[in-house]
């Protein structure tokens, strides 16, 4: 037996609204489709930004990559604001018992003074890398088209700084938050040799004019390479050498990329599957970003973890490549 | 070793501000290009005071609980069949106003701030942007949704995105923030951040939303209420804004005056859709437009505008015939929709008696003068059979797109009528504002996508109105459009409630 409230039945005129109707049929939505959809304005802009003249305020000629329709970049996480933030605090409060664990043990004490100093020349720099990814992100999100890519940039970017935010913490937890961890860090960033290939190559990032470009070199070939090298390699190196604790402090960034990678994976098959121009345009900006990465990032790949740590992670990201349809 | 206690400045300076570095290898202003052309000139982005100091874990946190609760209420709302429990089928028409011409602007809000975000030369202002533009998305979004049960149950709800690039009254909030964004970073700053978010919020979101309580509306006051810490941080964001431009170079102060007597002018005009919102379109009042006016722009801005002296700004241009207006535009504008009440996407009406004698004692130097007679007149034509509706165009203001139905306000059976000839073509405005600001940037002002233009130069289907409503605007005609009276928002209406 099972108790039946009783309620009001009201026949509704419709399931949703028009522009959902019209994509999917007369059949209820979900709040993803809703928040995502045809959301931007499309048409009739009423004046031309003072800041790039050649363009519409939103304008799809932003990038080469050509889509018939920009809404065909359907998050599989199906992310939108309130799905979102869920799923991050979700892990938010996961990584905060960890630091407290952390901290409150002061886990930080079986570190060696080698592999401490280890951590802060190799991982807290990063902040920097993240730093550059929110703005490469940020980028994306203010001159993307569609609002199905450029939601799911912010949410990209705005999780870049919470991991420039955690990396800042892992640094003011070992130097008992006097901030010199951070000040060695950001001066091995600006002055360590084997930083300044990966630096030139965030800046070069930075000033890169296609929106959809800069997101492959950030958020494929970079980012690739950096989670494979850091949060794989760097993390065995750190377990053999008793600070396998510190994998608390980074399970974050770990289940972020899985997180993201299946998101950015699905946007590149989709942007494959859309033309052969595309295609070609992909592979060419997937070789150059590869090739100039590959060149920045093997003096600290060594330096960190040896000779053979970069064509690993190179081999990875070419799985992925070959994965999304591109060679 | 102890770990030395952290305060929430110098946490947040470590965590957030630091992560910037001067480039070697490229040229900063190529990575940030738009931060001189407007003549502002920032000599050091680390005066920058952080306005929230909220780092991205405390976010997730505090917004996830937020949405959590919101969404909860959201289901009860669609499960209980909330819509019932409001005061009269009219006060949806609101939310239509609000869904196509306000939701929208939200979504523009959320990439003008991820526009600065990503241009400012400073991280504190940067990160600060970019929390606004997560926040603007949210809005947005969370409207949708809000709404999204009413659509299901009434009309002009359903195509909101497409009609809000299409709709002739609603170029009006399109083209404002259209000006904002296409306008450089730190004036779009100015106004929207501070103008807008700051001077003028109370008068645009907060009414919505006090509507919405007056008036039984569950789900969208919720709404408010969930949004309500987010529009703090945004004010702010929008004074720290100011306030930083100002003391970062004496040069910058007339170019900040200039902004705010444009963005006040645009803001005040975009605002007379609320004012006829309040004093016709809600049910249960809240307050009268002049009242609100008084009390959030006239005391609250005016010790705003007596803070900011200090920096040689002085109050926003035409605020003394903005004194004025608050007698007449509510009257005017809602008279303007009821005679165009066939082209529009949501309802219009006459009031109801009580309502007329509510507006007498309110406006009581001018209503029963002005505007009362008028609807008299309406009563006894729709008496008779005879609903007015205007066959003509209205004629449009270049610059705020409000059909040209404003008068002078020392006589207000005058039409107030300008004009400007721009390169052998003469543009029409409805006032001095509105004019002064196609005078000082013409080359902007003069493509502006005037509907009624754009109508009768075919861009819009046609050849008659009807079909433009239906097939460029995709209204349901005769459903969407026309009087409450026998619209089947109506008849709906009386089913549930089982009235005849």
């Amino acid at each position: 037996m099972s108790i039946e409230i009783k309620t009001a039945t009201l026949e509704p005129v419709r399931n949703t609204y028009a522009n959902v109707e019209r994509r999917f049929g007369d059949k209820p939505a979900t709040r993803y489709q809703e928040a995502t959809y045809d959301l931007q304005s499309e048409a009739n802009f009423h004046y031309r930004p003072l800041w790039q003249p050649d363009l519409e305020l939103n304008d799809p000629r932003r990038t080469a990559i050509v889509m018939q329709d920009w809404y065909a970049f359907k998050d599989p996480r199906q992310f939108y604001y309130g799905a979102y933030v869920q799923q991050r605090a979700k892990m938010q409060e996961v990584a905060e018992s960890n630091y407290a664990f952390f901290e409150k043990r002061d886990l930080a004490r079986f570190i060696s003074d080698e592999v401490r100093a280890d951590i802060i020349r190799y991982l807290v720099p990063l902040r920097h890398v993240e730093h550059t990814a929110n703005l490469n992100n940020m980028y994306g999100t203010a001159y993307g088209f569609g609002t199905a890519i450029t939601q799911a940039l912010l949410f990209n970017g705005m999780d870049r700084l919470g991991m420039a935010q955690y990396l800042s913490r892992i640094g003011l937890i070992l130097d008992g938050n006097s901030g010199d961890a951070l000040v060695d860090a950001k001066q091995q960033w600006m002055e360590a040799d084997i930083w300044q290939g990966l630096r030139a190559l965030c800046e070069e990032t930075l000033v890169t004019e296609d929106w959809f470009e800069v997101m492959v070199a950030q958020n494929l070939v970079l980012d690739a390479l950096l989670t494979d090298l850091v949060y794989r390699q760097f993390d065995n190196k750190l377990n053999e050498q008793g600070a396998q604790d510190i994998g608390m402090l980074t399970e974050f960034m770990q289940l972020w990329n899985k997180d993201t990678s299946r998101w950015m994976d699905a946007v590149l098959k989709t942007a494959v599957a859309e033309s052969d121009e595309n295609r070609a345009l992909l592979a060419q900006w997937i070789e150059t970003w590869r090739g100039k990465a590959a060149e920045a990032l093997a003096p600290l790949a060594e330096a960190m973890l040896g000779a053979e740590a970069l064509a690993e992670a190179l081999e990875l990201l070419d799985k992925r490549i070959a994965k999304a349809g591109i060679k | 070793m102890a770990a030395k206690k952290l305060n929430i400045k110098d946490k947040y300076r470590l965590l957030t501000r630091d992560l910037d570095w001067e480039f070697s290898y490229q040229d900063h202003k190529k990575a940030f290009p738009f931060e001189e052309f407007e003549g502002i000139k920032i000599t050091d982005w680390s005066k920058w005071e952080d306005p929230f100091r909220l780092t991205m874990d405390a976010y997730w946190k505090y917004q996830a609980e937020k949405e959590r609760k919101l969404y909860a209420i959201f289901d009860a709302f669609a499960q209980n069949n909330g819509q019932l429990n409001i005061s009269d089928p009219r006060y949806v028409n609101a939310l239509k106003v609000f869904l196509t011409g306000v939701s929208p602007l939200e979504y523009q809000a959320f990439q003008g701030f991820a526009h600065t975000g990503r241009q400012f030369g400073g991280v504190g202002a940067r990160v600060a942007c970019q929390m606004q533009s997560i926040d603007e998305l949210r809005h947005v979004q969370t409207q949708v949704h809000a709404m999204s049960h009413y659509n299901k149950f009434f009309d002009g709800l359903q195509d909101w995105s497409h009609m809000h690039d299409r709709v002739w009254y609603l170029s009006v909030p399109k083209s404002f923030f259209n000006d904002a964004r296409a306008a450089g970073p730190f004036e779009f700053m100015v106004a929207i951040g501070f103008s807008f978010e700051y001077v003028l919020t109370n008068l645009l979101f907060v009414p919505f939303m006090s509507g919405a309580a007056y008036n039984g509306d569950m789900a969208t006051v919720t709404f408010g209420f969930s949004a309500q810490s987010d529009e703090a941080r945004h004010m702010t964001l929008g004074l720290e804004v100011i306030k930083f431009l100002l003391e970062q170079h004496e040069d910058n102060v007339p170019i900040v005056q200039k902004w705010i007597d444009k963005w006040f002018w645009r803001g005040t005009r975009l605002l007379t859709i609320v004012s006829m919102m309040m004093d016709y379109m809600l049910p249960n009042k809240v307050m009268s437009w002049k009242e609100a006016w008084e009390v959030y722009f006239e005391e609250a801005g005016g010790a705003l505008f007596k803070d900011l002296a200090r920096y040689g700004i002085r109050m926003p241009k035409h605020a003394d015939l903005i004194a004025k207006e608050k007698e007449h535009v509510s009257h005017q504008a809602w008279w303007i929709f009821y005679t165009h009440g066939h082209a529009a996407g949501f309802h219009t009406w006459i009031p109801t008696d009580e309502e007329l004698d509510w507006l007498s004692e309110k406006y009581p130097d001018t209503f029963d003068k002005y505007y009362r007679p008028r609807w008299e007149l309406a009563k006894e034509m729709e008496a008779k059979g005879e609903r007015f509706y205007t066959k003509a165009l209205p004629q449009l203001c270049t610059t705020c797109q409000i059909p040209m139905g404003f008068t002078e306000m020392d006589n207000p059976t005058q039409i107030s009528y300008r004009e400007s000839i721009y390169k052998d073509e003469r543009y029409h405005f409805c006032s001095d504002g509105c004019k002064e600001i196609f005078d000082e940037e013409p080359e902007k002002y003069v493509q502006s996508w005037l509907p009624v233009h754009q109508i009768f130069q075919g861009n819009c289907g046609g050849p008659d109105v009807e079909d433009v409503l239906r097939d460029y605007y995709r209204m349901n005609v005769g459903a969407d459009n026309l009087d409450i009276k026998g619209s089947p928002d109506e008849e709906r209406w009386k089913k549930w409630k089982g009235v005849a």
